[in-house]
């Protein structure tokens, strides 16, 4: 029972701090950080599955977490009709080669023997493929970026409801995890590192480059919302009266009838924003409760023991007769999907999808701390991790602004030292989650929870 | 006629600078691949420390043009490379002294240290920020050329003409002369053989008196020259800025895998492949071919195989297919 405790105690310092956040500063930015985390909480959870459960490393979140936001454009965006109409023919063409090129290559390898010849018909066979990609595509892509480019030039998605993008997020994901994890799982631990990072990279620039499928760098706006918007909250009766009812001993103190209107116009617009977001929150918390369910359940089964055993040893389990490539490749596409289905919840909270945003920086190496700090093989941990260091990166801007300002007050407002300093205070937050990691893998590797074995 | 000017434009189109984009590459792809031989881990610091040791060049350049020293028409970034060189090793020995050391003691697994780098690659980030800030910075002086293509073309009466910038000049003779002495000293001086040893054997090494202490130092030492060199070299090319220097590392990354890693020669050579592979790729050959070939078959479209946006993902595939048939690399698993 101990063991709960700390992971009572550790939860609810983390609420409190938030609490704290809603009281110093502003209801709406706590539900923001609560938002953020729950996400966070979501992407954890997907790399401790890879990492914790299983040993893999994977540095190639940002890849997935991208395909995620890019499956939530390609199902809730209205197609673009006329897009369709002069490209969309070429783009399907395009499909068709390059599942024709898959099939070619994989009779030749499967056909053939080893050989040089081979090597080289396959290596010609890719490279005729993508000349005539190019040839087919070009002018679809063409007229697809100049249906009115300023609004859409891209092919839009499928209009249907975005709830079903999380699902699509995580399919999308899991398949490119399974071609992904074919051709890299059977690399040294630091290599596969090095080899995810890279082909993110590449992800997210096809992303990036590609506007006929997302705009690119051009950004989606306006996505669709699981929630009510703002404004029609605002001109809604049940919302006002709701409003009037919370704040009715506030409202009661305010004699004039004028500005009795103007104070609940403003509190209507606050808690408008505070109940989109409430909602927000209310989703994502059921998603994270599943999830921790789910994994909670997975990891003190068989097929947990299973993955704790290939982890720590994987010779003898392979000698017990576990398929330790099939198991790995299996763990590989399970976690990298619920990082796509992270991805495509926030960027179903943004409203927004900017390719341009995808950085390793925060979507891979910030969520690799998460879950060291947290706790790698601990679903709670792993939660909370993403909870804490979540908080930290998003005030430790403000914080280090407080203590500069304080440790500085004696010094005069223009002193070139506090105005650099002042100037530099959003760069603490690399500085909080550097030294956080390290001292976290210095003296309590296990992280803030540690991974708990229970014996059955 | 046409065919001089065909080679002329792709000498100064792709070639050259290809050949100065390799020597950066090459000089990140010997740091990174000097410390995964000897300390065992690959460094996702490499390319912050590059940058760390860039920005006291930087600070020290200005801090001189102030005080009016200077090269004339060398880059007076020249001058300030020892300093920022002396800066950067005290930052790694400090660095390896609070963090690495400890995992050495321990025997941590490469996958350990690799997090541990990630560490010190976002306190690395933060300081870089705190101290110089984000923004973009030039800082080069002196000659900005060496050739430039009107004169070159008055000199030949040619119709194309050859560019070359001094900081290109630069970058491929200083990295020449600085991996020679490197190669040099690993292959023929008894400190050299000893880091070598260390790295193919370590027990062996212990046994036959090697001290490890000594071999850290020398590696950290030789990985601070070059990273620092390397930097200023990329920032005099293009500019000096921190997020920049981030990206750069996954081409140096993947420079040094290709190459083989653990393997300096290897790696010096990945730099070149890497940079060639994503120039030629992403050129536009059109005005190549059209003084190649007559006339009236003038080809219409740029005849480029990848947009320049996919320059990155070039090198990415090219490491991911080498990881794929020859995962020691192309110059096999030689340990340094």
């Amino acid at each position: 029972m101990r063991n709960y405790k700390n992971v009572i105690a550790a939860y609810s310092i983390m609420i409190f701090l938030i609490i704290l956040v809603g009281i110093f500063q502003s209801w709406s930015i706590a539900l923001t950080i609560l938002n953020y985390c729950l996400i966070s909480a979501v992407m954890t959870i997907g790399a401790n599955i890879q990492w914790g459960y299983a040993g893999l490393i994977n540095f190639g979140i940002m890849g997935y977490t991208a395909l995620g936001g890019l499956a939530v454009v390609l199902v809730s965006v209205e197609p673009v009709k006329k897009a369709w109409q002069v490209g969309g023919l070429n783009i399907l063409a395009c499909i068709w080669i390059i599942v024709a090129i898959i099939f070619v290559v994989k009779f030749i390898l499967n056909r053939f023997n080893k050989s040089k010849l081979r090597n080289y018909s396959v290596a010609s066979v890719i490279l005729g493929g993508i000349i005539l990609l190019r040839i087919t595509a070009a002018p679809g892509i063409e007229a697809i970026e100049s249906v009115d480019p300023a609004k859409t030039g891209f092919l839009g998605g499928m209009g249907l409801p975005v709830l079903l993008s999380w699902i699509f997020g995580a399919l999308l994901a899991g398949s490119l995890a399974f071609v992904i994890g074919k051709i890299a799982l059977g690399l040294r631990a630091d290599y596969l590192a090095i080899a995810t990072l890279l082909i993110a990279e590449i992800i997210v620039s096809i992303i990036k480059h590609e506007e006929w499928l997302a705009r690119g760098v051009k950004n989606v706006i306006g996505l669709k919302r699981p929630a009510p918007y703002e404004i029609d909250l605002q001109t809604s009766e049940w919302f006002i009266n709701l409003v009037t009812k919370f704040n009715s001993s506030k409202l009661n103190l305010i004699n004039s009838i004028v500005d009795k209107q103007e104070a609940l116009n403003q509190m209507v617009i606050d808690a408008s924003s505070v109940y989109v977001k409430l909602c927000f929150t209310g989703l994502f918390l059921t998603v994270v409760i599943i999830l921790l369910i789910v994994t909670q359940k997975a990891l003190y089964s068989p097929w947990g023991r299973k993955m704790r055993a290939i982890r720590d040893n994987e010779e003898a389990a392979s000698a017990m007769g576990k398929n330790i490539v099939k198991e790995h490749l299996l763990i590989f596409i399970l976690g990298s999907a619920i990082v796509g289905l992270a991805g495509a919840m926030m960027v179903t909270n943004d409203g927004l999808f900017t390719p341009g945003s995808y950085r390793p920086m925060r979507y891979t190496f910030v969520i690799w701390v998460m879950v060291i700090v947290g706790g790698t093989g601990n679903n709670f941990g792993a939660i909370l991790g993403g909870f804490v260091v979540w908080f930290l990166w998003v005030e430790a801007a403000p914080i280090a602004l407080f203590l500069i300002n304080l440790f500085t007050s004696h010094l005069p407002e223009t002193n070139a030292v506090r105005v650099h300093l002042i100037e530099s205070a959003p760069y603490f937050r690399f500085l909080v989650i550097g030294m956080g990691l390290l001292l976290i893998m210095r003296y309590r590797p296990q992280g803030i929870i540690p991974e708990k074995i229970i014996k059955q | 006629m046409d065919f001089l000017n065909a080679i002329i434009v792709l000498f100064n189109f792709t070639v050259i600078p290809a050949l100065a984009y390799g020597s950066q590459l090459a000089l990140g792809a010997i740091f990174v691949t000097l410390i995964y031989a000897v300390l065992r881990f690959a460094n996702f610091a490499t390319g912050d420390m590059m940058s760390f040791g860039t920005m006291f060049a930087v600070i020290l350049t200005y801090y001189f043009q102030s005080l009016g020293f200077g090269l004339g028409v060398l880059p007076t970034a020249l001058l300030t490379i020892p300093f920022a060189i002396l800066m950067m090793i005290l930052y790694m020995l400090i660095i390896d002294k609070f963090v690495f050391s400890y995992y050495r003691l321990k025997k941590s697994p490469p996958v350990q240290f690799a997090m541990v780098s990630v560490g010190v690659m976002f306190v690395t980030q933060a300081l870089i920020r705190i101290i110089i800030g984000p923004s973009d910075r030039r800082f080069l002086d002196g000659e900005k050329f060496i050739i430039k293509a009107t004169e070159f073309k008055e000199m030949t009466g040619l119709a194309e003409g050859i560019t070359l910038k001094s900081t290109q000049a630069i970058t491929i003779i200083v990295t020449l002369i600085v991996v020679s002495i490197m190669f040099w000293f690993l292959n023929r001086t008894k400190t050299g053989t000893s880091m070598r040893a260390y790295s193919d054997n370590e027990d062996l090494a212990l046994l036959s008196g090697i001290d490890p202490k000594r071999v850290v130092l020398i590696t950290w030492i030789i990985a601070g020259i070059l990273a620092t060199i390397g930097g200023v070299l990329y920032g005099l090319d293009k500019s000096y800025r921190p997020f920049v220097y981030f990206n750069n590392m996954l081409p140096i990354f993947a420079a040094a895998i290709v190459g083989g890693i653990g393997n300096p020669f290897g790696a010096f050579l990945g730099g070149y492949v890497i940079a060639f592979a994503e120039i030629f790729v992403t050129y536009a050959y059109k005005r190549f071919i059209s003084y190649l070939l007559p006339e009236h078959l003038e080809p219409d479209s740029l005849l480029q195989l990848l947009s320049t946006d996919y320059k990155f993902a070039v090198s990415f595939s090219i490491l991911v297919i080498v990881l794929l048939i020859r995962p020691s690399g192309i110059f096999k698993g030689k340990v340094i």
